[in-house]
């Protein structure tokens, strides 16, 4: 399996382009395909051909335009409120997204490989949540509290998993499918005892946050965007730095390639598993902050919607490398954002977008069927090429 | 079937891997195409095998010319080639694996395992293989895998037959085993192409030596010829093989392993009741055939054994229940025997792999914080000192050639304050080049009053490197012997007869 994820996380960045491009075009074909006036345009298919390219033509350019005005800028807005809501809405979506991406970029470079981003959301939340609703605080103790919180219960969650697999060799990735199961029921359990539950409530939900424990919402009231996002962008930059430019960093890259050099080296890799995870549960757990003090102001069982698998996919599609999540986390969540207006303007249908994402990933995985779609030359037969041309000049020079 | 390669050429770019290059291999004979790694060697026969297309030349099968557009053509027209990562799968079976890609068939398309089996069976009977056909590969030797390739390439009726480095994967036992193999194919009327860079090896068994460097031919040479001549011809200098080294001067006995036995994971004694001790300033070389304990031992050393029972002290310190990082802390340095999987991360960069083991210490590190101006320093430093040839530090590990990443292993190791050096089959697979020059390191190490404990599985270097000489069998030490006593006496303790 690891050899198969270190394909998935170095393929070029023209594949990856090109990946993203071609699940466009496929996605507008099932758009195409779905649609109400290209069937009907189809049943006379001979007699007036141009009106069924028409329907076609309309139809992908109606969903994609009412894409780009749901998640970037909205022309066809009234005011100007209506016009940016948009953009800020997409960086509201891929604040979330993008720092449980990063968790998994940790893991990822590591060498593990985390699925757990679900539970480890919710872990976050919960802790957060919980911390935001029950106490009543000056705002500059009660906020970080409550991240701290919720920081602190997904990264005990998160390594909890680095431990079981450093005492008793679990396979990380079997160990957290299981715990986003238990992390979901868990919150759903919680959520009907009066320790979580909304006093009166009769559905699943806790009280609201208390205000000052929210993020601040910085562009006021009309907006969903947030102080997180700042908090993202500064994960994104600290994670970097944990990566390339800290000597844990280090190890945990080490580790990641080369498991068992890292050990000779004297690498104490049962103490990395867990503390890789830890971390990798605690940024997971950022965007379960994000979510339950930011965006929404309550807790419920969606909490951590799809954000827990947009998370691996993100940090595949950029390479587990912090900017690259950041860039992947912004398109997931302009399409997120995008696909809620999409619908409503050209009912198209919100799982075209999660074919799109999933597209994305598929070609990603298998940069061959990207390259025999463009005709492009296989890099690894290149690479052969290079590596044998490097050898004979090496040869030279010895 | 007489072979014959008329002036080869093979470009890379701007490089010439392949210059000019002829070679005829005569029915009946061994011929031993000689040259260091990355001299051209596996190029030109990639070229005959059909894997790369010639720029110039071309190949001659008894007088006619052919052209292999791949591998398939080159087994079709009667070559063999028994590669030096051996291409089986080690899940099936002999019989399976010989037959994967020409599949016997009987009626209804089904496999006839029974006429690959018989067929197996009929090869390893006449030379001797003992090669079972219903074996699985995987659980086999490397000796016996290697006679599986071997029977591969001879079901196709193979008359040239080409054998790209085939010892270098090889115990001594197996190496001499294959020599009389290869002896037997030639009586059979077989052309052996044999390609080396091993000197023992070529004189005892080559017809006629081709000397290939830098993609050159350089000239024929007698099996007769000294290997001192051999090597310099190859190397394109004077070489001497000798290990220079002054009479050791042995100081204390700093290192002690007392009463040391060790159990795998399922509970066998890989270790049993050894006892050593090294002094300072002296090598002692462990020599065995491989897979006596040798691996075992350095395990235990560096604390990486699992279960262990006995004392292996350090200046006076157990070093028994430490792990990893406090036994290389106390001084310890640590070259593994297998330098790509256990010694450097490939994907990482020269510089990187120097502070492998010390990323978190100062001064490469204040806090967590790493300094990479200190790194680049440090590196540029070792890149000079230990003549690392790449194109900078920033070269990753997979670029370098084998003799260039051990040396990268070395400046690491060396750097620290040495107090014990261990180093396990320090020169496998290296061109004559780096091995005098790990050598040296080696020696100077010693001579700086540390003691030195190595692993070695070749005779020669055992006897050349070593002070003194301890031999394992079997997880025992059988005895620990001067480094002047005869190969002969030291081939029978290898066997587990005392001396």
């Amino acid at each position: 399996m690891n050899k198969v994820v270190k394909q998935i996380l170095n393929p070029s960045a023209l594949v990856t382009v090109l990946a993203i491009l071609a699940s466009f075009i496929i996605g507008g074909l099932l758009i195409a395909f779905a649609n109400e006036n290209v069937q009907t345009a189809a049943g006379y298919l001979f007699a007036r051909p141009g009106d069924f390219f028409l329907a076609i033509w309309n139809s992908v350019i109606g969903a994609y335009d009412a894409l780009f005005r749901g998640s970037i800028f909205n022309y066809k807005a009234l005011d100007s409120v209506g016009m940016i809501k948009p953009l800020t809405e997409t960086l509201t979506y891929a604040t979330p997204i993008t720092l449980a991406g990063l968790g998994m970029a940790v893991a990822f470079r590591s060498g593990l490989f985390n699925i757990g981003g679900t539970g480890q959301i919710i872990f976050g939340a919960m802790g957060a949540a919980w911390v935001g609703f029950t106490f009543d605080l000056p705002a500059f103790i009660h906020l970080p509290l409550a991240v701290l919180a919720g920081v602190l219960a997904s990264a005990l969650f998160g390594g909890f998993v680095g431990f079981l697999k450093a005492a008793t060799g679990a396979n990380e990735v079997i160990v957290t499918i299981m715990l986003n199961y238990i992390a979901g029921l868990l919150l759903f359990y919680v959520l009907t005892t009066p320790l979580f539950q909304a006093p009166g409530a009769t559905n699943p939900i806790s009280p609201e946050i208390v205000e000052s424990a929210k993020y601040w919402r910085f562009m006021g009231d009309s907006f969903r965007i947030n102080a997180s996002f700042f908090v993202m962008l500064a994960m994104v930059a600290t994670v970097w730095w944990l990566l390339n430019r800290s000597s844990i960093g280090f190890q945990f890259r080490a580790l990641g390639h080369n498991p068992s050099a890292s050990k000779v080296a004297g690498i104490n890799i049962g103490f990395s598993y867990i503390l890789v995870m830890a971390i990798s549960g605690a940024l997971a757990g950022l965007a379960g902050t994000s979510q339950v003090l930011g965006a929404e102001k309550f807790l419920t069982p969606s909490v951590a919607a799809s954000f827990g698998f947009d998370a691996i996919t993100v940090a595949l599609l950029g390479r587990s490398k912090p900017v690259g999540v950041l860039a992947a986390g912004i398109l997931f969540g302009a399409l997120r954002a995008g696909s809620v207006i999409m619908q409503a303007n050209q009912k198209v249908p919100i799982d075209i977008v999660l074919i799109v994402q999933s597209l994305v990933v598929l070609f990603i995985a298998a940069p061959p069927l990207v390259r025999l779609m463009f005709g492009l030359a296989d890099p690894a037969k290149k690479a052969a090429k290079a590596a044998a041309k490097v050898e004979a000049k090496n040869g030279a020079s010895a | 079937m007489k072979l014959e390669l008329r002036g080869i050429t093979k470009r890379f770019g701007a490089m010439t891997a392949n210059d000019n290059v002829n070679l005829v291999a005569e029915p009946g004979q061994i011929h031993c195409l000689l040259g260091e790694n990355g001299a051209g060697k596996s190029t030109l026969m990639n070229v005959l095998y059909g894997l790369y297309q010639a720029d110039g030349g071309e190949i001659l099968l008894d007088d006619k010319v052919v052209r292999f557009s791949g591998p398939g053509d080159a087994m079709s027209a009667g070559i063999g080639m028994v590669h030096q990562h051996f291409m089986l799968i080690p899940v099936f079976t002999v019989a399976e694996n010989v037959i994967l890609g020409h599949e016997p068939t009987k009626f209804g398309g089904l496999l006839d395992i029974e006429t690959a089996r018989r067929q197996v069976r009929e090869i390893s009977d006449r030379f001797g293989f003992e090669v079972d056909p219903d074996a699985i590969v995987g659980d086999l030797p490397v000796g016996v895998q290697q006679r599986v390739e071997i029977i591969k390439a001879l079901m196709g009726d193979a008359q040239v037959l080409v054998f790209d480095e085939p010892t270098a994967v090889l115990t001594p036992q197996e190496t001499d085993e294959l020599m009389v193999i290869m002896k037997q194919l030639r009586t059979e009327g077989k052309a052996i192409v044999f390609i080396t860079h091993k000197l023992r090896e070529v004189k005892e068994v080559a017809d006629k030596i081709t000397v290939i460097r830098l993609g050159k031919i350089v000239g024929e040479a007698s099996p007769k010829s000294s290997a001192n001549e051999l090597a310099s011809m190859m190397v394109g200098r004077a070489v001497d093989l000798d290990v220079e080294k002054a009479i050791a001067k042995p100081g204390k006995a700093t290192f002690k392993i007392s009463n040391l036995s060790a159990w795998n994971h399922v509970g066998t004694k890989v270790l049993d009741d050894v006892n050593l001790e090294i002094h300072e300033g002296e090598i002692l070389v462990i020599a065995g055939v491989q897979g006596n304990g040798q691996t075992e031992l350095t395990e235990a050393i560096i604390g990486m054994h699992g279960k262990t029972s006995g004392s292996i002290e350090l200046d006076g310190q157990e070093l028994i229940g430490k792990n990893v990082k406090q036994v290389l802390d106390l001084g310890v340095g640590f070259v593994p025997e297998d330098r790509t999987e256990d010694g450097l991360v490939a994907e990482f960069t020269i510089a990187e792999n120097l502070m492998l083991d010390r990323s978190d210490r100062k001064p490469f590190s204040k806090g967590i914080s790493l300094q990479l101006d200190y790194l680049k320093k440090f590196a540029l430093e070792k890149l000079k000192q230990f003549d690392i040839r790449a194109q900078g530090i920033d070269s990753t590990a997979s670029q370098l050639s084998g003799g260039n990443q051990q040396k990268v292993v070395l400046a690491r190791e060396l750097s620290r304050e040495l107090r014990l050096l261990v180093a396990s089959q320090p020169t496998r697979g290296l061109d004559v080049g780096s091995i005098e020059f790990v050598h040296e390191q080696i020696v100077a190490t010693r001579d700086s009053g540390i003691p030195v404990l190595i692993v070695a599985t070749e005779l020669d270097e055992a006897t050349q490197l070593g002070d003194r000489i301890a031999v394992m069998y079997r997880g025992k030490v059988v005895g620990v012997v001067p480094s002047n006593t005869s190969r002969s006496v030291l081939g029978q303790m290898m066997a587990g007869i005392s001396a």
